[in-house]
């Protein structure tokens, strides 16, 4: 592996890990508990689909292949996916996407934070760009997190078992291989290391605040790295790329 | 208004559109609380860059005159014309008042 495959396997990562968050909170639409809320994550799906926009095209153009961020977005299958496991976790209930969200968006925003020094100029500005949108992110599904752990005991006890539910898939968030030894190396990417030491923080800040037990870490499942997926993703790659497919050239 | 729907109390929101201008009313959302308010009417009202800072308020918290009220508060006010600045004739030579 080269530095060039190494990175376009990288912004690959970043960009499905949006594209996929931004697909799931995009089936909130019409659905939300309250208007306010149904706008409110409409907005985060176009945040994440924006961030997903510009690593896509990058990857692509990086390639050099032709490939369009439509292509890479429409044009893959399933293992050829590299975004996060959690990412593709279901909606559920309010709570449990509030808990999939909030323990992703720490994720993303330690890893932008930490992304903003890296070396290549695209990578820097993307994460110095998309770091406003999650901080923003991260604020609403932290608020979140303390209004329903600490609120009712039906609201605390169904975020604290969306927490449960959701450990196991923050294990893969952190897990690198060589790609990352790779750009580590070259001052583009980051230690993942340092990026879950930041996580943890926040969680346990936020977690506390909610009147919300950590889980232990126990088993932890894997795959990200490895384009590996849970049953889920396929279902949303099939919906997400029904209409390119059934019509490639349709345009707005 | 009482929270008898689910989706929390009614906020008023104000948006300012630049620095140095008065927050305009921009419409309502629901919450439960302030910081709530605060992030839906971010997210409901400036989503196109309409401002650069928010006010929200309790609905409970603004006092407004009532229709009954109009005739006693507004129409004295229809011949004051000499409360106008129009009213008055610039005297000549006088480049402004």
């Amino acid at each position: 592996m080269d530095k060039k495959e190494a990175l376009i396997n990288y912004c690959l990562r970043l960009g499905d890990t949006s594209l996929i968050l931004g697909q799931r909170m995009a089936e909130w639409c019409s659905n939300g508990p309250i208007l306010e809320e149904d706008i409110a994550m409409t907005n985060l799906a176009l945040d994440l689909i924006g961030q997903a926009r510009t690593m896509l095209t990058y990857a692509g153009e990086l390639e050099g292949n032709g490939r369009s961020e439509d292509d890479l977005a429409y044009g893959r299958e399933e293992r050829e996916y590299y975004n996060t496991l959690l990412s593709e976790r279901p909606n559920g209930h309010f709570g449990e996407t509030i808990s999939r969200n909030f323990l992703h968006d720490a994720y993303l925003y330690h890893l932008y934070a930490a992304l903003k020094n890296s070396k290549d100029e695209m990578i820097a500005a993307h994460a110095a760009k998309s770091l406003k949108e999650v901080t923003y992110h991260l604020r609403h599904s932290s608020e979140w997190m303390v209004r329903l752990g600490d609120g009712t005991e039906e609201s605390h006890n169904k975020v604290q078992q969306a927490i449960n539910d959701l450990w196991e898939y923050t294990g893969d968030l952190f897990e690198m291989n060589e790609v990352d030894n790779l750009l580590i190396n070259e001052g583009i990417a980051v230690d993942m290391n340092t990026v879950k030491q930041a996580w943890d923080n926040t969680v346990n800040e936020v977690l506390t605040r909610a009147a919300i037990q950590r889980p232990e870490d126990a088993y932890m499942h894997s795959g990200r790295l490895n384009a590996v997926h849970s049953e889920y993703l396929g279902h949303i790659i099939a919906e997400m790329q029904f209409l390119h497919r059934a019509y490639p050239d349709a345009t707005w | 208004m009482s929270n008898t729907d689910h989706q929390g109390d009614v906020w008023e929101v104000f948006i300012q559109s630049k620095p140095g201008l008065p927050h305009k009313h921009a419409g309502s959302v629901h919450a439960t609380d302030k910081e709530m308010a605060l992030q839906n009417a971010r997210d409901m009202y400036t989503r196109r860059q309409e401002g650069t800072c928010i006010w929200v308020v309790p609905l409970q918290a603004i006092v407004s005159s009532m229709p009954e009220d109009s005739e006693s508060f507004f129409e004295p006010s229809d011949d004051k014309i000499y409360r106008h600045p129009t009213h008055y004739i610039m005297p000549e030579g006088a480049k402004n008042i």
